[in-house]
């Protein structure tokens, strides 16, 4: 792939046992991200988003992460964890001030008045979609998604996906580790899978 | 009244009392009586050995040894530090942070009170300087050892927190800014009850020595008003210092949170 029509891409990305690892994304794309348990899913999310030290280095429109501040890259290519962080108890807190709940939350099956309630009440499953809604905004160019579904029943991972295909229509690219196939399928167009610390497009 | 003085056999009568209380846990089969004769033994032995080395400190009043003494009292203070640590940065930095932080806020504000208040002549006399640097010392040990811990742990245990803040494009020093709070205000607390409690649930140690020294209890307090308040700003000073450095070295300049910097458990 030429690299001009890229949004993201990532150059001899290495650290720990994982790497060298290249790869390309285009705007609007999603590349489901497979592999077993421990092979360096985390760990290649982790390096694109600069929280590891690593080597290699990974560009959005060309211009390099080592490039620009640190933050300002992670607000346009954005981590959210498989494990949420709450830094307050207040649901409200992690949110921006003009955040419209009423229409945010019920998306994703969640109460819109759950923006009252403390973090505690909140179940695994809500964390999980709370995490991935409060990362989302308009300075976002690529999502890194670190299973964002898992653990949840099938009517709130419909909910999830199509969330996900309103900001893949919107230009946002997404690069989704999932260990589900199906999901995969379904909102992928492209299936990668690291086996012994290398990206390869995974065999169906 | 004139001062009350001890003689050895006063304290051999005091004595009784430890040696009463081993009498009993031992009696009760408590196992406590052992540790309860060493620790007696031990205050005598140390304190004795200061007083003496003191007494020839303050005879000779050589800036030298002076400065060796301070120099030991810095290294036996940053020691206790890092063996306070449950988790404690990896290589030199496990000590240098508690000991660097340490040192300068004591510096400074032994420097302030000898060259701004207590004024003695010469500024370095031994029999001023040497329980000044002590007491100051002693209480930013404190604060520092209780922030840096208070600090570290909190960091180790909220990790995807200050991560999920990271990732969304917060800078290092707003992710960790809770956690400095919570830790300052840990290291802080000691003092500040200190200061608000003196006088009125307890009467603090060094009024209570020199009143029974006969010295005048409105002069006994000033001293105390004073000494409190150098002791809340090293301890502040210290606990602070050790917050924004620790801060510093347990992320990094791409905004990362790096425990991999703190020495494994």
């Amino acid at each position: 792939m030429p690299a001009r029509e890229a949004i993201l891409e990532g150059r001899v990305l290495r650290r720990l046992h994982v790497g060298p690892i290249d790869f390309a994304l285009r705007p609007g794309e999603c590349v489901s991200i497979g592999g077993k348990s421990g092979a360096g899913k985390s760990v290649l999310l982790r390096m694109v988003a600069d929280l590891d030290p690593h080597e290699g280095d990974a560009l959005l429109d060309g211009a390099a992460c080592s490039d620009m501040p640190a933050p300002k890259w992670r607000r346009k290519v954005t981590y959210v964890a498989a494990e949420s962080g709450w830094w307050d108890e207040r649901v409200e807190a992690h949110f921006s001030s003009e955040t419209d709940f009423a229409a945010l939350f019920p998306a994703v099956g969640i109460p819109a008045e759950a923006w009252t309630w403390p973090v505690a009440r909140l179940s695994t499953g809500e964390r999980q979609r709370l995490a991935l809604l409060r990362a989302l905004s308009p300075e976002n160019r690529v999502l890194l998604l670190d299973e964002p579904t898992s653990g949840l029943d099938a009517d709130n991972t419909g909910l999830v996906e199509a969330l996900l295909r309103r900001w893949l229509a919107g230009g946002t690219a997404i690069l989704l580790v999932t260990h589900d196939p199906e999901q995969a399928i379904r909102i992928a167009s492209r299936h990668l899978e690291v086996r012994d610390g290398r990206l390869v497009e995974e065999t169906p | 009244m004139s001062p009350l003085s001890v003689g050895y056999s006063d304290l051999a009568v005091a004595a009784i009392l430890v040696v009463l209380n081993a009498a009993l846990t031992w009696m009760l089969d408590l196992g406590l009586s052992r540790i309860i004769l060493i620790a007696g033994a031990r205050a005598i032995v140390q304190l004795l050995l200061v007083g003496m080395v003191l007494k020839t400190v303050f005879a000779l009043a050589s800036p030298l040894l002076i400065s060796a003494v301070a120099l030991a009292m810095f290294v036996m203070a940053s020691y206790e530090i890092s063996s306070r640590q449950e988790r404690r940065f990896a290589g030199a930095w496990g000590y240098g942070i508690g000991a660097g932080t340490t040192m300068l806020a004591t510096l400074l504000v032994t420097a302030f009170a000898l060259l701004g208040t207590l004024r003695p002549v010469p500024w370095y006399a031994p029999e001023v300087l040497i329980p000044l640097l002590g007491i100051i010392l002693g209480n930013v040990m404190n604060g520092v050892s209780v922030t840096l811990n208070a600090l570290s742990t909190s960091i180790t245990r909220e990790r995807p927190a200050i991560e999920a803040r990271l990732a969304l494009g917060a800078d290092r020093y707003a992710a960790l800014k809770p956690l400095q709070r919570g830790a300052l205000r840990s290291g802080m607390i000691p003092v500040i009850n200190q200061m608000s409690a003196a006088g009125v649930i307890t009467l603090p140690g060094i009024m209570t020595g020199q009143i029974l020294a006969g010295m005048d209890a409105v002069e006994a307090a000033k001293y105390q008003i004073l000494l409190l308040f150098l002791l809340a700003g090293g301890a502040g000073l210290g606990a602070l210092a050790a917050v924004y450095v620790a801060t510093w070295r347990i992320t990094d300049e791409r905004d990362r949170l790096r425990l991999d910097r703190l020495a494994p458990k």
